[in-house]
Parts: C-alpha cells; structure tokens; sequence
C-alpha cells in the first residue's frame, strides 16, 4: 500500500489548500497518470487535473511529485516512492497560480512565450518550393522543436521564483528554434531583444530546467547557445554579454576569474549610473571584509589554461 | 453572447489551419477542450503524404492509385483527385510557415516509404511529425493573436440549427463552469476521432466523438462510421503508439515462433502493406496461439536497424518504448498489438467541407466539417498512413475557405438564446441529480471490452448483435449513475460523464454500421462474409437519427479514374 499525499484545493469549497491522504495499491506497471485515473474514478471523482494523450506527447499532465516538476503520464508510479517511506507527494506545479487541485493557471506562461515572437520571419518572395535547409541547420533546431509545452521546466525555474519579469525556459527555449533557424531572417533583432532585462543573460544555470525536461528541449543548453549567437552577433553592450566576456577574460589571462574587475566590467567603465549602484554592495563587502586581494596573481599552471584556449581556436 | 463570423470547433491540424484561412477580414473563434498545442494531431508520428518525387519520381496520380487502392475503392475518387493535386503545396505552404522537417543532403525535404505508398512519399520530422505540424500552425495562430479569439479548454455541448441552417453552438468554459451561447455565421467542427471507444487505442482521453454527437443530435448523419482504423503498432495492452515509420524505416514484424509472418499475408509488400492487411495479419497469428513469447502480441524488431538510424529517424519511439515498458529498442523487440488508431467515417461533407444531410446531398448551410471528425470521403474503406495529417491539413484549408465565403454572404441568424441555454442546463441539471448506483467507470471499461472484442479486427453477425445489446444496456445503465463532483470550478468528472454518454452513442452507431455492412472491405472485416461484395456494397453507408432509433441509407461512391479491382499486396 502506498500513501498518495496529494495537495488539494478548491475554490468552491475553501479558500485555503489542504493536504489529503489516500492509501493506494500500485497495480504492476501503472503509472502515475494511471494511479490517479485510478483513484479519480474509482475513488473520488472530485481530483481534479488535466491530461490526455498519456504518451508524453501532448503535455497537458504536468504535476509535482516529490517537488519536482515531471509528466505523470510519463512516470511509473513505483519508481517515485520515496526512499525509506511508502509515500509519494503530488502537488500542482509552482509559478503559477492554482485553478483547482493539480490545475494551474497557465496563461503567464503563454504569455511568456508570446513575447518572444514564436514564429518564422521571413523577408521576401517565397520560393516556389520548399527553402532549402542542410540536415546540420536542421540539428540546430531539432532540440528545441520537440518542446511540448507543458510547463515542467516553467514550474521549477528558480530564477522565475524569484523575478517574475524572467521570459523563462521555455519561451527561450522556444526563440532559440528561430534565433538558430537558417530560414529566419530576424536572428540579431531578436538576439537584442533577448539580450534585455528578463532574457538570456538573466538565467542563472542552475539546470533545473534541463532536469524537467521531459523532452530533448532542454532548455538551459538552448540559453547557453543562444548566449553564443549573441557573442557572434557583436550583441554585446548589455551586462550580461559583458560579464561573460570579461569572465572568458579573466580566465585566459590568470587562469581564474578577477573578482576585482568583473563587476566593473559587467557593468561597463563608462556606465557611470551603474557602476554608482556598485558602490554600496563594494562598501558592506570592504566592512565584512571580503574585498579580494587588490594584486590578481596568475595561477601557477596557467600556461595550460592558455593552451587550451589556443587550441579551442580563441 | 458571444458572436463571430466564423466559430471553430477543435484546435488540431484541421481547425488551426481553417482559423489561418479565414482570419484575415472575419471575426474568427477558435475553440478546444483541451490547448492547440495539446491536440491529439500532435501525436502522429510518422509523416505527411505528398508526391514531392524528391527521393525517386512521383506523381500525383500514384498517390491517387495508392489512396483508393489502400481504401478498398470506397474512396470519393473525385475528392481524392483533389486532395492528393493540393498535396506538395500545403507540405511547401507549412515548410514556408516554419515547420521543421528532417532534410536530405542536399536540403531538401527528406522522405521515406509507409504503408500501402508505392513510392518514398512521407515527409517527416524524424517521428514527431505531428507535433512539429501542429506547432508550426499553433505559431502562426500566435503570430495572428489578434485577430483569432482562442477559447481554451471550452467544451461542446451541441450545435445550433434552425430552420436547415446553422448559427452557433453552445457551449461550457471549463475554467469557470458558465453555459455559453457562441452565435457564428459559420460553424467548422474540426473535432478529431472517437478511438476512445475501444478498449486498445492509440488515441488521447479527449478524442471522444463530441463533435460527431453534436452534429448527429442536430439531424446530421453520420457516414461509414463501420470503418474503423487498427493500427497494428499499438504498445501491447496500452495501445500508445509506435509509429508505423519504424516499418517504414526498415523494422521487421516477427509471430512466436521468429517468423516475419507477413510473408504469408503480402508477400510483395510484407510489412509495409496498409495497415488494416496488417492488423489483420498479427490478430490472425494471435488468434492461432503464434504470439510474441506466448501472449496475445507481436514484436517489433527494429534492432537490425542500429543505433545511429533509431536515434536519428526514431527517437521518440525508442524513448517511449524505455519510458513506457522498459525496452530499450536497439536491444530487444517491443511487444505490440493492433490498437483502434482513426475513424476513416464521421460527418459527411462534400469536398468543399460543406455538411451534408443525406444521399442526394443537401447542405447544411452555415455547418462545415474538417479533419478525423469529417468524411469526405478521400479514404474510403481505409486510411494509408501520412494521409490523415494532409487529410487535415488540405481539407482545413478548403473548409475554413468555405466557411468564409459563407460567412461573408449572410448575416447572421435568429436564435432563441434562453431555449438553447435552458437545454444544455437541463442535462446538465439532470447528470448533478442521478442518485443511481451503477459506476460510470464500469460503464466505461465494460463498453470500452465489448467494443473491443465485438467490433474489432474481426467481426461477424453473432458478436455484433452481442455488442449491440451490451451497448444499449449499457445506455441504459449510464442514466443510473451518480456524480461526486456537483462544483462549477473546472469540474472534469462532468466533463468524462457528458463524453461517455457521447461514447455510449458512437459504440451503437457504429456497431450497427458494420452489421448492417455484410461484406469485407478495408477495415471492416466479417468473418462470415470475408469477401467485398461490389454489387451490394459499393456505396456509403449513412445512419440518421430518428427519433431514439437508427436509420440507415447508402450513398453512391464517386469513381472517376479507377474502377474498383482485386486488392491485393
């Protein structure tokens, strides 16, 4: 017998979210999506969640299990017991707000996703055919292209906790299949775009969307290709095309990262308005004495380092 | 209430492409129970058919041949011209839209062979073509976000007609509970399949016969809806896909005993013959205690294939298969079984999408139909497979054509909004007081059994008539039970109770539809009349209502270019 702790509200009923256990057998093989279909209609009709192809397929069962974003459609539910219990939580998925049980609100996620322009752009006739595209052009939007949309990576974003003005995973994920693609023709206007305050250099590469994905999307590996066709673009004059440059900077010259000038950097000499908001954080770091050493000294090997920029061709 | 020029129904392939061709100067509405993006035409795998000829020569005749002939000659052969003529258009048309497809050398469309094709016509996205089709049209929905209203998670009750014509629908806000009256100059159901009927599917939860109920209860017949498609690689026990693309890629079908067994099926085309020949092939070795170590399926050899060529041209299959069962393709077969996939009948319409109401085909005016949901017919007795998704695509696009020419030739209609409403609140009222005792998933899992068993691969008068009584008790059952959920906030229980009561009336469509069908064509097969009777049944069968009883009615086939002959792979 397993205990599904299942995190329960509605609306109707109460204005607060509750915790209800149900005690379940596992059938051999079910899973999760079937164990809740299960107990939904032999059960209690009131769980309410959204689901339909349960072939991971169309993305509508996104969940928490355990606290984690996955498709329960996609999940066998004895693998999610938890280690050394007999017990597996189910609650609706995070940054969005609860309609009723396991179903969230997803319009700020579409939203999100509107805003970076999710469609080809094109720029004069159309040939009689079809464009012609290699099948190495075709790679580069492969990943992306398989996103289905359900929100698991948007649910345990832990840089949207924290700023909701962040575009998100998926909806960079999905610019990145027209940033990348070879037909379309607004590759730098949108890389300036997604360069600004929310966009790519906002993410914080912390992997958790990359662990979500329940497709080859991956989301954050899109972000960091992105952050490549930015560097190429030129479509540098923005804090985080600066500090990752100044970060490359640092490293080939000393071999590790000067904490000195990377604030600086990031920021740009001549932003004085920017450089002025360093000031105090400089201040309360110099009082609690963490200011690094003033003299940045090379590391001993870092003639190695420097060869391996060398033969990366930079 | 709520009005536009042009409302559609279902938000897949079929709907999304109407949406983009009529949204131009109309006020268009888009409708779905679920997200476009979560349609099930996102879930079709292997390819969209055209006669692009970019791996060997092609034409669009060849493509027509194969069509009729994969259809046992109950095609329309004169929509079949069409639609096969529209063909390298609309797959040039959603490539210039942005549609990501796997690509040859020298940056072409890459295309490769499927079932019942005589020629390497399915272009792909390695096995999500789908899905790579659905979002391509879902982004230009969103490029046009103005000018399209979605409706997401709306659900259908019933069509709206008035004096022979249509103006709207009524329907539900999932989200909040509210009956809603949609009045529309035009009306297009793009509702997708009903597969959910059977017990095996490769079918989604939603694809549940809504729309082909809705338009049935409104005096609209349904046309050979005895057709019913099995594909023969449904995941053993569960029905979840695996995409005919790996036969097309090389993959073998092995019985029991090791044996490619289609050798004694279709020796010239083995595993690529169409797909009812191969449902019928593995239920044969099943049935005859030849199954895949013993069990009531057959496996799926790919292994031969390698690595490289399963993760470049399969790779959601392989994913599926290690997901879903723990079979990792590249080391060991996967254990399948034919699974209801698609539904070759459903609403009549003329080749315009324009419903029809009877043989001599009087319009429903201002009522239109596109996709799985429509019957136009360009399969006839049986769908080849990368036929469906340009079935949706090229008929979304002539029927969102149609319902706007309508749509700008009339005003829009008188409806009596409060008897409408009342209706729909009526039968809503009365699912929330049943205080019966009999479970509604008993009702479901015992027709879901019946359907199976009865009116599956093999059928003969005997099981029908079984299946028939079961389904009417079962009917009768299904107004005795009782609902837990009485709240208007995203209430799915009401929803699942509302489609079961849909299912319940499809089962017994179409269970009559294939006893009255006393011959084998396509993918009705009676084991007690294994031949196709030309002299008898060479026509489409249509059942009306009338009153709560069935009746039926045929409708002559259109042929054209090729009279019907032996069919054989």
């Amino acid at each position: 017998m397993t205990t599904f702790r299942i995190k329960r509200f509605n609306p109707e009923k109460q204005p607060d979210p509750y915790w209800e256990e149900i005690d379940y057998d596992i059938p051999d093989g079910a899973t999760l999506l079937d164990c809740l279909n299960d107990i939904k209609w032999t059960m209690d009709g009131t769980l309410s969640y959204r689901m339909s192809c349960r072939s991971a397929i169309c993305g509508s069962c996104g969940m928490k299990a355990n606290g984690h974003a996955l498709l329960a459609c996609q999940r066998q539910a004895e693998h999610l017991i938890k280690e050394g219990t007999d017990s597996i939580t189910i609650e609706p998925m995070g940054n969005m707000p609860v309609v009723k049980d396991l179903v969230v609100d997803m319009e700020p996620f579409w939203d999100k996703v509107n805003q970076v322009k999710p469609f080809l752009k094109e720029e004069g006739e159309r040939p009689e055919k079809e464009r012609r595209q290699s099948p190495a052009e075709f790679k580069l939007i492969d990943d992306a292209s398989t996103c289905i949309m359900c929100g698991c990576c948007y649910s345990d974003c832990n840089t949207l906790e924290v700023d909701k003005n962040f575009l998100g995973p998926a909806a960079l994920a999905k610019a990145q299949r027209f940033v990348q693609d070879s037909r379309d023709t607004a590759t730098n206007e949108r890389i300036r775009e997604l360069s600004e305050s929310g966009g790519i250099w906002d993410c914080t590469h912390c992997a958790e969307c990359v662990e979500r994905c329940p497709k080859p999307a991956k989301p954050m590996d899109r972000i960091k290709e992105m952050m490549g066709v930015a560097i190429e673009e030129g479509v540098t004059n923005n804090n985080g095309a600066r500090h990752a440059l100044s970060f490359v900077k640092s490293v080939k010259h000393s071999g590790r990262v000067n904490e000195n000038t990377l604030p600086l950097e990031s920021m740009g000499y001549f932003n004085v308005k920017g450089l002025m908001e360093l000031v105090p954080v400089g201040l309360r770091m110099l009082l609690k004495g963490k200011i690094p050493p003033i003299i940045h000294k090379n590391i001993d090997d870092v003639e190695d380092v420097r060869r391996i920029f060398r033969e990366l061709g930079e | 209430m709520i009005k536009h020029d042009v409302l559609i129904v279902g938000a897949g392939l079929a709907g999304m492409r109407a949406a983009i061709e009529c949204c131009e100067d109309l006020s268009v509405g888009l409708l779905t129970k679920v997200y476009p993006s979560r349609s099930h035409s996102g879930a079709a795998q292997g390819g969209i058919a055209a006669a692009l000829g970019n791996s060997e020569d092609d034409s669009w005749e060849e493509h027509m041949f194969d069509t009729i002939k994969g259809g046992d000659y109950l095609n329309d052969q004169d929509a079949v011209e069409e639609y096969v003529k529209a063909a390298p258009r609309i797959i040039y048309e959603l490539e210039h839209f942005g549609c990501v497809f796997s690509r040859m050398a020298d940056g072409r469309i890459a295309q490769r062979s499927f079932g019942g094709h005589s020629k390497p016509r399915a272009c792909f996205s390695a096995d999500r073509t789908g899905h790579a089709i659905l979002h391509a049209l879902h982004e230009q929905l969103m490029k046009r976000g103005k000018e399209i209203r979605i409706y997401n998670e709306w659900y259908l009750h019933s069509l709206i007609v008035e004096e022979d014509q249509c103006h709207g629908v009524v329907v539900s806000n999932v989200k909040t509970g509210e009956v809603e009256i949609i009045q529309a100059k035009s009306v297009i159901f793009a509702t997708g399949g009903y597969g959910r009927v059977f017990k095996i599917t490769t079918n989604a939860y939603a694809s549940t016969a809504d729309g082909a109920i809705a338009a049935f209860n409104a005096g609209v017949p349904l046309e050979d809806p005895e057709f019913v498609q099995f594909h023969p690689s449904g995941l053993y026990r569960q029905g979840i896909l695996f995409s005919e693309a790996a036969r097309g890629e090389g993959g073998y079908l092995l019985n029991g005993k090791g044996e490619r067994f289609m050798e004694a099926y279709a020796p010239a085309r083995m595993e690529l013959a169409p797909r009812d020949i191969v449902s019928r092939a593995e239920q044969s070795e099943i049935d005859a205690g030849r199954g895949w170590n013993g069990e009531g399926c057959i496996a799926l050899d790919l292994r031969h294939l390698g690595e490289a060529r399963i993760m470049e041209r399969l790779p959601q299959i392989r994913q599926l298969g290690i997901d879903f069962i723990g079979v990792d393709c590249i080391k060991a077969p996967l254990p399948i079984q034919p699974s209801a996939h698609y539904s070759m009948g459903g609403i009549p319409t003329d080749m315009f999408g324009q419903v029809i109401l009877n043989k001599d085909k009087a319009p429903l005016k201002g009522f239109f139909a596109a996709g799985e949901c429509a019957c136009v017919s360009v399969h006839g007795g049986n769908r080849l497979g990368t036929n469906s998704l340009l079935d949706a695509t090229v008929f979304g696009e002539r029927t969102g054509k149609s319902a706007a020419e309508h749509a700008r030739s009339v005003g829009f209609g008188q409806i009596n909004e409060g008897r409408e409403k009342a209706g729909v609140l009526k039968q809503i009222e009365e699912i929330f007081q049943r205080t019966g005792t009999e479970s509604y998933n008993d009702i479901r899992n015992t027709m879901k059994d019946t359907m199976m068993e009865q009116c599956g691969v093999f059928r003969d008068s005997g099981k029908l008539n079984e299946c028939l009584k079961q389904i009417k008790l079962l009917q009768e059952k299904f107004k005795k039970g009782k609902v837990t959920d009485k709240g208007k906030v995203f209430n799915t229980e009401l929803f699942e109770i509302i489609e079961l009561g849909n299912m319940l009336k499809m089962a017994e469509i179409i269970t009559v539809g294939a006893l009255n069908r006393e011959e084998s064509r396509g993918g009705h097969y009676r084991t007690d009349f294994p031949k196709r009777d030309d002299d008898k049944f060479l026509n489409h069968t249509l059942v009306h209502k009338d009153g709560d009883q069935l009746k039926l009615d045929k409708k002559p086939v259109v042929i054209t270019k090729y009279p019907p002959k032996e069919r054989t792979y």
